[in-house]
């Protein structure tokens, strides 16, 4: 087999979009690095007792404390003069990051630490049976937004995480997503490469909690970049620098169709109008982000015309 | 007397659960009209799929779990799902 720092023999489910996440980060970041990690999928797929899948230093504590844990580590580091050795890495999952551990990273990006975040966003709490989180997006159906006679799921839009992040000063935030793992690889390089807190939150397909086909993992993810409700870019010292264009917008209801926690927006009725104000959401980040390409961008003002 | 609070293990010890046994469906790599992109060990959770040589890739029955990610991604499909069978 190939050499990779996060190994086969780990317990994620079929398909899983984090485990391939996971192993695209370390990968690409090296040998060199100690890794934090919040409760969580991951922390639970990768550590079982008494085996690890990591390949490098890894330290699970609380489900709140991934950035705080890791901004320990990377003061020690400094203290002991060997800052040149090893990279921080702290990572966590969507609710680690957004709901939970939201103190701790704030407290880290405040403080300036030399760390990268990770936020593996699969938009709700997964390793304990799908809750909704701070990430899920907009009438996602999960056990604590279930959708029924008065309800259409989730009822809240997700957090802008990044903003957040680039509201602390962090001199680099980008987002990812598995379906192109190219890129995700090429930030977390880059993000490595510069002094100060990082944050990178990459989107993750879960098939057990968006009930969609584990083969089709890397096809949802890159519908949610195409349709815009995912946009990927980056952004240095609170300037959006580059974002990943969309030659063609697809309607958001080619993404919905595949998962099973948006099904109800297609069997009850009345669905049309909540799929509406999905696109809705999807059109507002195609206008803030500037995600349209060139040609396609042409294409819609003739359309006006 | 020395204490050890929480659980500590060695890293890169996983490789001893063999998550093979989870499979119903195993890829079958065609090798016809393979155009050597690597995407299927790009792609793999487990990251059990690898390089024979050129054009040929096979993956490590201990590890994969079937999940088809590999075939659904191959863009020339030369890669199989077929029911597994033992």
């Amino acid at each position: 087999m190939e050499k990779h720092l996060f190994l086969a023999g780990h317990t994620a489910c079929y398909g899983c979009g984090e485990a391939l996440g996971a192993r695209l980060v370390v990968d690409a970041a090296g040998p060199n690095i100690i890794t934090t990690d919040a409760t969580g999928c991951l922390e639970v797929f990768s550590s079982r007792w008494p085996q690890s899948a990591w390949a490098v230093p890894f330290i699970h504590s609380l489900f709140e404390n991934s950035a705080a844990v890791a901004s320990g580590i990377e003061v020690a580091l400094r203290a002991m003069g060997r800052q040149e050795e090893a990279k921080v890495i702290a990572q966590g999952g969507d609710g680690g990051t957004a709901d939970i551990g939201l103190q701790c990273l704030s407290g880290m990006l405040e403080r300036g630490h030399d760390v990268l975040y990770v936020c593996y966003d699969n938009e709700a709490y997964m390793n304990t049976g799908v809750q909704r989180s701070g990430l899920t997006p907009y009438d996602s159906d999960t056990r604590t937004s279930p959708f029924g006679r008065a309800s259409w799921g989730n009822r809240y839009r997700k957090k802008d995480m990044p903003a957040i992040a680039a509201a602390h000063g962090a001199p680099y935030i980008a987002t990812a997503s598995v379906a192109y793992p190219k890129d995700l690889q090429a930030k977390v390089k880059k993000a490595l490469n510069i002094v100060g807190p990082k944050y990178l939150q990459v989107h993750v397909p879960c098939p057990l909690g968006w009930k969609s086909d584990p083969a089709l993992t890397i096809k949802v993810a890159k519908l949610a970049v195409e349709t815009g409700l995912y946009p990927i870019f980056e952004m240095e010292n609170g300037v959006v620098t580059k974002v990943r264009k969309i030659s063609s917008p697809k309607p958001v209801t080619e993404y919905l169709k595949l998962q099973g926690r948006f099904a109800h927006l297609f069997k009850k009725s009345g669905g049309e109008e909540e799929i509406k104000k999905i696109q809705q959401i999807a059109d507002e980040n195609i206008r803030k982000y500037g995600l349209l390409s060139e040609t396609a961008a042409a294409k819609v003002s003739a359309e006006k015309e | 007397m020395k204490v050890i609070l929480g659980g500590l293990a060695q890293p890169a010890t996983s490789l001893a659960n063999n998550t093979g046994t989870w499979r119903n469906f195993r890829p079958v790599y065609l090798q016809k009209a393979c155009i050597d992109c690597k995407m299927c060990t790009i792609v793999c959770p487990e990251g059990c799929v690898y390089r024979v040589s050129e054009k040929k890739f096979t993956f490590n029955a201990n590890y994969c779990k079937g999940c088809g990610m590999c075939a659904e991604e191959c863009p020339v499909d030369d890669i199989e799902m077929i029911m597994e069978e033992k």
